[in-house]
């Protein structure tokens, strides 16, 4: 059995055919071509597939696809800005050397996202804590804390206007 | 300005943190099969696979079993033969041939049209098991009548291998005291974020494959030779790489079951394993079991290093498993100048997953029991640990310095390490502060690690068929091309996965070239493009293939200052790289790289009589030595001892790794490092049960530290040039993992000496160290 879905996806409305079982993060990948957002384990463990569903952080491991019928999706391919200026932390990550192998940190900037908009002015312990459900093998997350305390220190473009 | 030395931000950064990036699970080919393997349940047992009502489920093409592969040339490769040393080699095959040896196993292949119906497929394979006896622990397994892995084989003792010099026994008689100690270095996994994964092509009679992997030269010759074919047929193209740490330096099975699959079906194979498959299936690492006797004399003058290590391999070889352990014992002796040290290492078979390479591959068990047994030593004597230390370094004014069994350490200097991790930690006030801390029932910890490692592989003298046994040469190579307009491409061996090696290599290029490292593109991981490699482990990229890459450009260099000087009419020599351009020493005279790239390749006639045209130059690469860093680690730990919980509250690094070519990309190596070995010291452990079922088969119930286990660190550095390679570099991304382990375990054995805690094996999680605690008080 296929059910079609209509989600909201980096802003673009977007119709899908999946099965009931499908997972969120297979259809970003397999039907929709959105290979930023990554499966790096089985458990909801990893936090790779990290995403935005109606602006909250979630595994999208963990959310299966036709529950994101009718809602919003961001993906690491829809932070940047419309001309493709760098969010905030994708500079951060940059300019702090916060990825190596790259593969957790479409998730790992995604959960930063939310981290920063549910708190603006994290302590270091707070950004520990607050990416404790996304594993990174490679940085030893010295420069990940580095690089969102970057982009914290950048005012959010929103906050700029107000 | 130079771009060697400066922090420049990294080149292949833009495309990954937009999503961009091209891992091999985000390729789909036209006409593309999903694969998913049936693995074994069973630790031992014969097998009969029943796949009938898998083949007839809708979007099933395919179920192959290991005697459908029955026609593969040969089986699954080791490449160690030491000349002398019978290693006994169990046969191993793409998938099981009738008895799987370990869980995890491969059992049969489905193949299909979708992810989700091969899943559904593979659920309908029918195993029937019938068991054997099982062996898990690699002490058992050696004595007389446990049960064998492999019949065939009559043991579970796969070989025995020793290195030494000097008179062990004359020099544990003069010591005053000999520490004795058994000691665990636990197995772990290797765990990349990017699960392993392959895309075969076969068309034509030709394979293309992507793969995850650290290693596509090897992967291409290996699959040349098991699948019957040859080289020239075979391309292996590594994208970008989610990470490796020695996991994805292997000669895959599934690798092999997917080519031949799509060679048999006449279309593109995918398989992409899941967690669950990588934690039982891919390789591990480490699982040692050393017995330490280490002899002083009373004023701790060392005397005499004995290790017996028994080396847990598992069930099979993969192309280095029994290597591993005799690379921790080639820096033995660690930094201290001992006259006698020996290691005597024997294999053994068990129903597990098969060990191999994992980022330290047998130095970090080295170094882990060295620095764990000089604190013991230090107890004993009464001696402070860093003090005796001292007494026992290699001195700074004897490299390159002969070890007692021969090994040359190119250069070192460890006290440099030590003063300078002392500036940034205050010994003494520690001390008081611990002491004061306790009174109030709070445990506090200090750790020290000062280590040196061998890495750079290479030299192939060494390492080959005729030293130490590798059945491969391990030079590497590099093309340096300057294309029409002046804009530089460098074709690597390595294969970077993580490193920042397009970064690094360009700034390289860049310098001898006169250009930016903007306009340096580099290229690695496919053996389609370029000359053939040997690949990224070992901390070899910068020491080896840095080099390859330093002698390619200077090549292009001296013919561009050829050309210039035709131009000119200027002599060569007094031609010289500034600025930005090729100019005529101590004057304004001189041609940038793009207008002498522009004679070379559209201009010829213009060239010196007799030069050939275009800009390129190759350079292959075999060094005369191994390249050794070193440092000083400290770590901090406090000890809830109520529960027996350990927090790392500070880290120190201070590393030498020679001439810093991306101060960086160098931290970041060492971050990552001390973090997977702090991952080893308290969270890590891959843990079978009696039956030999995997009891940490996930991510939950492996502990991988998150960034709130682990503090931020400091690092800095000293410099000692190596003087084996001309960029005078040594690898780094080993060192910090080689290194930390140990400064984790001696910190919570301070932590704990009051509560008469003398000693404990890794990991310190809590239940271990409450253990530890009640078992003292008793």
């Amino acid at each position: 059995m296929r059910v079609t879905i209509r989600v909201a996806v980096n802003g673009e409305e977007r119709v899908a055919e999946v099965e009931p079982r499908d997972l969120l993060v297979h259809t970003l990948r397999d039907e929709l071509g959105l290979t930023g957002t990554h499966v790096g384990c089985d458990t909801s463990s990893c936090g790779a597939c990290t995403v935005h569903l109606d602006g909250e952080a979630v595994k999208s491991c963990t959310v299966l696809s036709v529950q994101a019928d009718g809602h919003e999706v961001t993906t690491i391919e829809g932070l940047a800005g419309e001309n493709g200026e760098l969010h905030r932390l994708q500079q951060g990550f940059w300019e702090k050397h916060g990825l190596q192998c790259g593969f957790c940190t479409p998730g790992m900037i995604m959960a930063a996202a939310d981290l920063l908009e549910r708190n603006p002015n994290p302590t270091e312990e707070e950004i520990r804590h607050g990416l404790e459900g996304n594993l990174c093998r490679c940085t030893g997350y010295h420069n990940i804390v580095k690089a969102v305390q970057h982009a914290a220190a950048v005012k959010a473009p929103e906050e700029v206007t107000a | 300005m130079s771009a060697v030395g400066s922090a420049i931000k990294r080149k292949e950064d833009p495309r990954m943190i937009t999503g961009r990036g091209n891992y091999t699970d985000d390729m789909v080919l036209p006409g593309m099969l999903h694969a998913v393997f049936v693995r074994s349940d069973e630790a031992h047992a014969k097998i009969t696979v029943d796949a009938s009502e898998a083949r007839r489920r809708p979007g099933i093409l395919a179920v192959f079993t290991g005697e459908d592969l029955g026609d593969v040339a040969a089986p699954m490769p080791m490449a160690w033969v030491p000349p002398g040393i019978e290693v006994k080699t169990p046969e191993r095959w793409p998938i099981a041939r009738g008895e799987v040896n370990h869980v995890g196993d491969p059992v049969a292949l489905v193949v299909g049209r979708s992810r989700g119906e091969v899943a559904d497929g593979a659920g309908a394979v029918v195993v029937e098991y019938d068991p054997l006896p099982v062996v898990t622990d690699p002490e058992a397994a050696l004595e007389d009548g446990s049960p064998l892995v492999h019949e065939a084989l009559g043991t579970n003792r796969s070989h025995e291998w020793s290195l030494g010099g000097g008179d062990i026994d004359a020099g544990l008689a003069a010591a005053d005291v000999v520490v004795e100690r058994r000691i665990v270095n636990q197995r772990i996994s290797g765990a990349p974020i990017e699960p392993r994964s392959a895309i075969a092509d076969f068309r034509a009679d030709e394979l293309t494959l992507w793969s995850s992997t650290q290693v596509p030269h090897f992967v291409r010759l290996f699959m040349a030779i098991v699948l019957g074919t040859s080289e020239d047929k075979v391309r292996v193209v590594a994208p970008d790489v989610g990470g490796g740490f020695g996991a994805k330096l292997q000669f895959c099975a599934e690798e092999v079951a997917v080519s031949w699959a799509s060679r048999k079906l006449g279309r593109p194979v995918k398989w992409t394993e899941t967690r669950a498959e990588h934690m039982a299936a891919c390789h591990h690492g480490r699982d040692q079991v050393a017995y330490v006797r280490m002899g002083a004399t009373k004023d701790g003058k060392l005397t005499a290093l004995h290790v017996k290590i028994i080396a847990d391999f598992g069930a099979y070889f993969g192309m280095l498993t029994p290597t591993i352990p005799e690379l921790g014992a080639f820096v033995m002796t660690g930094v201290y100048d001992i006259p006698a040290v020996k290691t005597d290492i024997i294999g053994a078979f068990t129903n597990k997953c098969m060990t191999d390479a994992i980022r330290g591959a047998g130095r970090p068990e080295a170094t882990h029991l060295i620095e764990v047994c000089i604190d013991q030593l230090a107890a004993e004597l009464e001696i402070d640990r860093l003090e005796l230390r001292r007494r026992n370094f290699i001195a700074a004014d004897s490299f390159p310095h002969e070890v007692a069994y021969g090994v040359i350490y190119d250069s070192g200097n460890y006290q440099g390490t030590l003063d300078r991790m002392l500036e940034h930690f205050d010994y003494g006030a520690f001390t008081e502060e611990q002491a004061r801390l306790r009174e109030r029932g709070i445990y506090r910890g200090v750790g020290f690690s000062t280590y040196t490692e061998i890495c750079g592989l290479a030299p192939s003298r060494v390492t080959g068929p005729e030293g130490f046994g590798l059945q491969t040469g391990l030079w590497e190579s590099a093309v340096v091309r300057v294309h029409p307009t002046g804009a530089v491409t460098v074709f690597t061996g390595t294969s970077g996965h993580g490193q920042g090696h397009d970064t690094v290599f360009a700034q390289i290029a860049a310098d001898r070239l006169g250009v930016s490292p903007d306009v340096v593109e580099v290229v690695h991981g496919d053996t389609g493009t370029g000359p053939m490699g040997l690949g990224t482990y070992g901390s070899r990229s910068m020491a080896v293939g840095g080099e390859s890459i330093a002698k390619a450009a200077e090549r292009v260099a001296e013919k561009a200052k050829q050309i210039v000087a035709h131009q000119l009419e200027a002599a060569p020599e007094d031609i010289e790289v500034a600025e930005g351009t090729f100019r005529v020493r101590g004057t304004d005279k001189g041609m940038a790289l793009a207008e002498i790239s522009g004679i070379a390749h559209v201009r010829p006639e213009l060239l010196p009589e007799g030069m050939e045209p275009a800009l390129e130059e190759h350079a292959f690469y075999d060094p005369e030595n191994f390249v050794f860093p070193f440092g000083a680690h400290a770590c901090e730990v406090e000890v809830d001892v109520e529960t027996g919980r350990v927090t790392v509250t500070k880290y120190l690094a201070v590393d030498d790794c020679g001439n810093p070519l991306n101060p960086m990309l160098i931290d970041g190596q060492v971050h990552g490092g001390i973090t997977q070995g702090i991952g080893q010291a308290l969270y890590e452990q891959i843990r079978y049960d009696d039956a030999g079922q995997l009891i940490t088969g996930t991510l939950v119930d492996y502990a991988l530290p998150t960034a709130a286990e682990v503090p931020s660190f400091v690092t800095d550095r000293t410099v000692t040039p190596s003087p084996v390679n001309s960029l005078g570099v040594k690898g780094i991304g080993e060192a910090g993992t080689i290194a930390s382990s140990a400064a984790v375990v001696n910190a919570v054995i301070d932590a704990l000496r009051p509560l008469g805690v003398s000693y404990i094996d890794m990991p310190c999680t809590p239940l271990r160290v409450w253990t530890a605690i009640q078992e003292a008080q008793r």
